[in-house]
């Protein structure tokens, strides 16, 4: 058969919503969009704990260090689903990691800016993790098995993120003075970025749109965020707080929210690896990589020498 | 084929729009990984094993206690199978057709090829 021949069998399995499995023929083009998007997702996971793990250590109560520490925990979790489904595309685990270390791979430029007070770990659960959750859950459906499970396990246990990040700022608007100013400022820093995290606007894209026709993504960026405008806006009069955005307004006609311009030389200033913690991210990714090295090593010669010496199954059962 | 995939979506920036280092520095060799496995988790007593993903582990016991934290951290499982993924062996796609066309043409193999009169009952 054809190259022509195959695309077009592609392509029907694509357009009646049957899933591409690792071993099913898939054009190239096909397999690196995949492979680039679900790596960069990946390391979104893993460099997405660097800013929360900052506050483990100073968490205001044992019971918010608890929660913290099981929010960090998934994110190392979900990470790895996701590293797992590359690797079902025929890229390797260090191939990856040696890829984000060298910068040729990128992660959400969301995780560049700091987390200066305990407030921020609210503002990342509601509304980083809120945008993050629209985009995944609009993945689960993506035309790619794996990558697709990845997304239903992960969505299945992301929403408890959000709704910490909002019940944390809940407690705090309810606080002192201190605390709301605090909850406000958190918010004022967080929501511009969250809406960056949608990607440019979907007019900057003059092509037709191959990831859109090949279903790796079901909705445009602009489309997302207008959805993750809309639920903002409602819920930010729960906690009685203001949205950072003067021209934010219920537009009758269209039925949403209308709202200013997003300062797109700093999305891309940012995304170049001038914002304010893209450094410190990276250099902190690459220590831990380093640092661990012996250890893997060390596993790596325990595991092939006690084989040697003892062929049995090392304390595991017989699956049957 | 089609490679001007021109948008950007979250999580997917493309390699020339990065900035920074465009090229890989391959100082990954794949051969210093540890082994990838398959787990399977039992999701409660009386239901099959079933495939949740794959991790990397030195042995079998590592395996297992990665699968606990990775795949089982609320309540999914109550039983780890792990299996070397080099160990696995599949059926090919692309003879998918002629596979399991022999399926496809016996009806007579499922119970509703069978008109029986509606008196029948229990059947």
């Amino acid at each position: 058969m054809e190259i022509q021949n195959f695309e077009v069998l592609f392509q029907h399995k694509i357009d009646g919503e049957i899933k591409i499995e690792s071993k099913d023929w898939m054009p190239d083009a096909y397999r690196k969009t995949n492979i680039r998007q679900i790596s960069q997702h990946a390391h979104s996971e893993i460099v997405g704990m660097l800013p929360e793990g900052n506050w483990i250590s100073r968490a205001p109560s044992l019971k918010r260090k608890a929660i913290l520490i099981a929010k960090v925990q998934d994110e190392a979790g979900h990470g790895l689903y996701l590293y797992s489904a590359a690797e079902t595309l025929g890229t390797s685990r260090d191939e990856m990691i040696n890829d984000l270390h060298s910068g040729k791979s990128k992660y959400s430029s969301i995780f560049n800016y700091p987390s200066l007070t305990w407030a921020d770990m609210g503002a990342i659960g509601w509304l980083v993790d809120g945008a993050a959750i629209l985009n995944q859950v609009m993945l689960c459906r993506t035309s790619y098995g794996p990558y697709a499970r990845a997304m239903v396990r992960i969505c299945k246990e992301e929403s408890f993120h959000q709704r910490q990040g909002f019940e944390t700022l809940l407690v705090l608007s309810r606080g002192t003075e201190e605390q709301k100013a605090m909850c406000q400022d958190a918010i004022n820093r967080w929501w511009w970025p969250s809406l960056m995290m949608f990607g440019p606007k979907d007019s900057e894209s003059t092509n037709n749109d191959q990831s859109m026709k090949w279903k790796i993504k079901r909705k445009t960026n602009d489309e997302l965020r207008q959805q993750f405008v809309d639920m903002a806006a409602e819920q930010i009069k729960v906690l009685g707080m203001k949205l950072p955005d003067d021209k934010l307004k219920w537009n009758e006609e269209r039925k949403h929210y209308d709202f200013g311009e997003i300062d797109w030389n700093e999305f891309w200033n940012v995304v170049k690896g001038n914002g304010p913690c893209n450094k410190q991210r990276l250099e902190a990714r690459k220590k831990a990589w380093e640092e661990g090295e012996w250890v893997r090593e060390a596993a790596k010669i325990y595991a092939e020498k006690k084989a040697s010496l003892n062929p049995s199954k090392g304390g595991t059962l017989e699956a049957a | 084929m089609n490679t001007s995939i021109r948008k950007y979506y979250y999580g997917d920036i493309p390699e020339d729009k990065a900035g920074g280092n465009n090229t890989s520095t391959n100082k990954a060799d794949s051969k210093n990984e540890w082994p990838l496995w398959e787990v399977f988790v039992r999701s409660k007593q009386g239901l099959d094993h079933k495939h949740v993903g794959s991790l990397h582990a030195t042995d079998a016991a590592m395996a297992i206690e990665n699968a606990r934290d990775v795949y089982t951290r609320r309540m999914e499982g109550i039983s780890i199978w792990v299996v070397e993924s080099k160990y696995i062996h599949a059926s090919n796609p692309d003879e998918a057709d002629s596979l399991y066309e022999p399926a496809n043409d016996k009806v007579y193999r499922h119970p509703t090829f069978y008109q029986l009169p509606d008196e029948v009952n229990h059947m």
